[in-house]
């Protein structure tokens, strides 16, 4: 192989050892680009993981809207959890304030985190909370068990073909995971 | 030539190095050719053996022979081996070989890499061989690795994602020696449209390795780092989305079956025409067909994805995107045909594996079409209809043509005739046999049955019996490849092959010009006259 041929390989290789470190790069570029598409489309019942301000709507009597609570626990979290309530009617521009009940049954302290979905995906963009555990890791006590309100509200801006909202939470034992 | 570097001349006195170590050291293409090729062909009948467990035990309902978790290490087990160590490695390794003289080149462009890369496979899949002994077995998860499945394997997690780290540096390593081979050592006069189909296949699928290898990589990076330092990529507790490991996996899968599909069309479309004894249609549009496949291969992606909830307007757009590979693809099954058009063919066993390719492939692409409609998938999807679609378009398509490479090439090879009254034997108990397999596997699937799973409702009983029974028979009909392998390198039917092997060949591709066997050493002096009959 003459020099010059090998010269030109060398150059390629590079080129492409280039495209191969940013091509990996582009992979973890993903999960970024992941999230934000989540947070400004509402895809996949992602909503806002902190709180919005209490703003006040013009509130429409004319519609009703169920909302929906389901409380769920991830696989191994030893943990009672519920909604006070399973379902409520609202009007969309309406505060409403929800009580949920979560007890460690553990004798440690416990340290959990509930991530919430909302279903149909589309109008997470439309459902406010201001209030809600699920904004941050919650610490229980050994057998402590409290309860906690979610204060939402729901869009008016929602169009008219979702009757029917489903929220729900899963609770999550970050105990070893957290740092303390 | 006089700018010889000494150390290729050294090569050149020496020939082969003496001994076993000749395949350990060699640098030479068509050595690590061999090596691949056997390599692959050993992993086929491994992953075979997967293949018949998943049979048996899916043979009656109930359970027979092994129990879950096992049953689902198989079906994971089997994929990874037959994608990562079969097909690729068989396509790398014609790669090796063929390349450097339908190009008119000495070698590969990076002969040390090269044989770097094929090291590395062997260590990639020894690697995820041994995870099947591990303390809580293989991974059980089916090779799309899904989280949070995937992250409840035992022992053998970490080590299955580094044997996917290795493998993907061998894919990656293999693809710039094979861009760079292309690129840098052509022969005079042999210009880019003027390569053999099965060349830009390759400079095309290569270029598809070195963009979503490095993308597997960092995905299963992930699940290691979620699993042993908790950073939540995909983990919702810590604020992750197992969702998002499905988009960055399909980011690389949806291209990594064309990575093993292209170079498939490349030889189709490299035998057809010696057999149809015209040039191939459309030459160009071949070319372009296959980048446009390679190009759409990345924007397609969430169609394996239907069913995630998507918003509306994501599943319309892959939809309509999946839609449009059709086209390109449509492009090329008109050309095969067109090029068999009246056209003075003959049947020997590569042609017959090549024409049962053209009809069975498209098959698959039918199913896959019917996939791509969104609202339909969510009928479809994890079923026995999509492990039907996907076989349909490996099973008789990659590996046929791989079937059909092989008895071309042979000859050319090792310079003795096959039997070709075993490949012609070989050939229809495969083609039918491979129908009485996946074929019922459609209505299975349409009729509601769940793919992975070791045990099923009574109703599904007859037609996987059937299908267990063709998979048995298309399992042992491989012998017969097996057997007509050994016996053409151990003289074959011990007629003299010529140099051209099959009529006018010559005319294709410059791999027909040099005797058969070819010397160990081929093009030190690039040929003069480019054949242009394949345009
Ligand atoms: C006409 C072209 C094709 C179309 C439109 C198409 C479409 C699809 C769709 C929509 C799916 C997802 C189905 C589901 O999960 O519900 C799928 C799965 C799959 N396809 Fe294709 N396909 C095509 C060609 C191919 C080719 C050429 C190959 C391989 C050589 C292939 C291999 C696969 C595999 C392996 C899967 C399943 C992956 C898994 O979930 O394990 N397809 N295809
Ligand atoms: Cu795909």
């Amino acid at each position: 192989m003459n020099e010059s041929v090998k010269q030109k390989n060398a150059k390629l290789v590079r080129i492409l050892v280039f495209v191969v470190l940013g091509m990996f790069g582009f992979g973890y570029a993903l999960v970024p680009l992941y999230d934000v598409l989540c947070e400004v489309t509402g895809l996949n019942g992602k909503v806002e993981p902190s709180a919005v301000k209490e703003v006040s709507y013009v509130v429409d009597k004319n519609r009703e809207i169920t909302v929906e609570f389901m409380t769920a626990l991830n696989e191994a979290t030893p943990m009672v959890f519920r909604s006070e309530i399973k379902k409520i009617k609202v009007h969309p521009g309406e505060y409403y304030t929800v009580n949920f009940y979560a007890e460690n049954k553990t004798d440690k302290v416990m340290v959990a985190r509930a991530i919430p979905s909302i279903s149909p995906g589309a109008v997470a963009e439309f459902f406010k909370k201001t209030e809600c555990f699920c904004f941050s890791e919650q610490t229980f006590k050994a057998r402590e068990g409290r309860t906690m309100p979610v204060r939402f509200v729901v869009n008016p801006e929602i169009p008219k073909e979702y009757k029917t909202i489903t929220l729900a939470y899963t609770f999550f034992d970050n105990t070893e995971t957290s740092v303390k | 030539m006089s700018a010889v570097v000494a150390e290729h001349d050294d090569h050149h006195d020496h020939g082969p190095a003496k001994g076993l170590l000749r395949w350990v050291i060699t640098t030479n293409h068509k050595d690590i050719g061999t090596l691949y090729l056997l390599f692959a062909l050993a992993m086929f009948f491994v992953g075979g053996s997967m293949a018949m467990v998943i049979r048996a035990e899916l043979f009656e309902p109930g359970m027979q022979f092994v129990n879950p978790q096992f049953f689902n290490s198989m079906t994971t087990m089997h994929a990874l081996v037959m994608v990562f160590g079969a097909v690729m490695p068989a396509f790398v390794g014609l790669a090796n070989w063929m390349i450097p003289m339908m190009i008119g080149a000495p070698d590969m462009a990076l002969p040390r890499m090269n044989n770097m890369s094929f090291w590395l496979l062997v260590a990639g899949v020894l690697l995820l061989a041994s995870t099947l002994f591990m303390e809580g077995g293989a991974p059980a998860s089916g090779w799309t690795l899904y989280p949070p499945l995937v992250l409840q394997t035992g022992k053998a997690l970490p080590f299955a994602i580094f044997s996917v780290h290795l493998l993907g540096i061998s894919s990656i390593l293999s693809g710039i020696n094979i861009i760079a081979t292309i690129f840098n050592m052509r022969a005079p006069g042999m210009t880019l449209m003027k390569m053999p189909m099965f060349v830009w296949t390759w400079l095309i699928t290569a270029f598809l390795l070195i963009a979503i290898m490095p993308v597997f990589a960092g995905a299963v990076t992930m699940l290691l780092t979620d699993k042993f330092f908790h950073t939540s990529f995909f983990d919702a507790a810590g604020g992750g989305d197992p969702v998002l490991y499905q988009h960055i996996f399909w980011f690389f899968g949806h291209p990594e079956v064309y990575v093993m599909i292209l170079p498939t069309f490349g030889v189709a479309s490299t035998i057809i025409p010696v057999f149809a004894r015209k040039p191939l249609f459309g030459y160009s549009s071949m070319v372009y067909a296959t980048a446009a496949i390679a190009f759409l291969s990345f924007i397609v992606w969430a169609h394996h994805m239907f069913t995630v909830g998507m918003p509306i307007a994501g599943e319309l757009y892959f939809m309509y995107a999946t839609m449009l590979i059709a086209i390109p693809t449509g492009v090329k099954v008109f050309n095969w045909t067109a090029t068999m058009w009246k056209g003075s063919m003959t049947f020997e066993t590569p042609m017959l594996f090549s024409i049962a390719f053209v009809v069975l492939f498209t098959m698959g692409g039918f199913t896959g079409l019917m996939m791509a409609v969104a609202p339909a998938d969510f009928q479809y999807h994890d079923t026995y209809f999509i492990v039907a679609h996907f076989h349909y378009t490996l099973v008789p398509a990659s590996v046929f043509i791989l079937m059909a490479a092989g008895y071309f090439w042979l000859p050319k090879w090792t310079g003795h005739m096959y039997d070709e009254r075993i490949g012609q034997l070989h050939f229809w108990l495969s083609v039918v046999s491979v129908n009485v397999l996946f074929f019922p596997q459609h209505f299975l699937g349409l009729a509601g049955m769940p793919r992975r799973i070791p045990d099923y409702a009574v109703q599904f009983a007859d037609w996987n019996m059937i299908s267990s029974i063709g998979g048995f028979v298309f399992g042992a009909s491989q012998l017969l490849f097996l057997y007509i392998v050994i016996d053409t390198i151990k003289g074959g039917t011990g007629e003299k092959v010529t140099a051209e092997v099959w009529e006018d060949a010559a005319k294709h591709s410059l791999e027909w010009t040099l005797p058969s066997p070819p010397p160990y050493h081929t093009f030190t002096t690039p040929p003069t006259v480019i054949p242009t009959e394949h345009i």
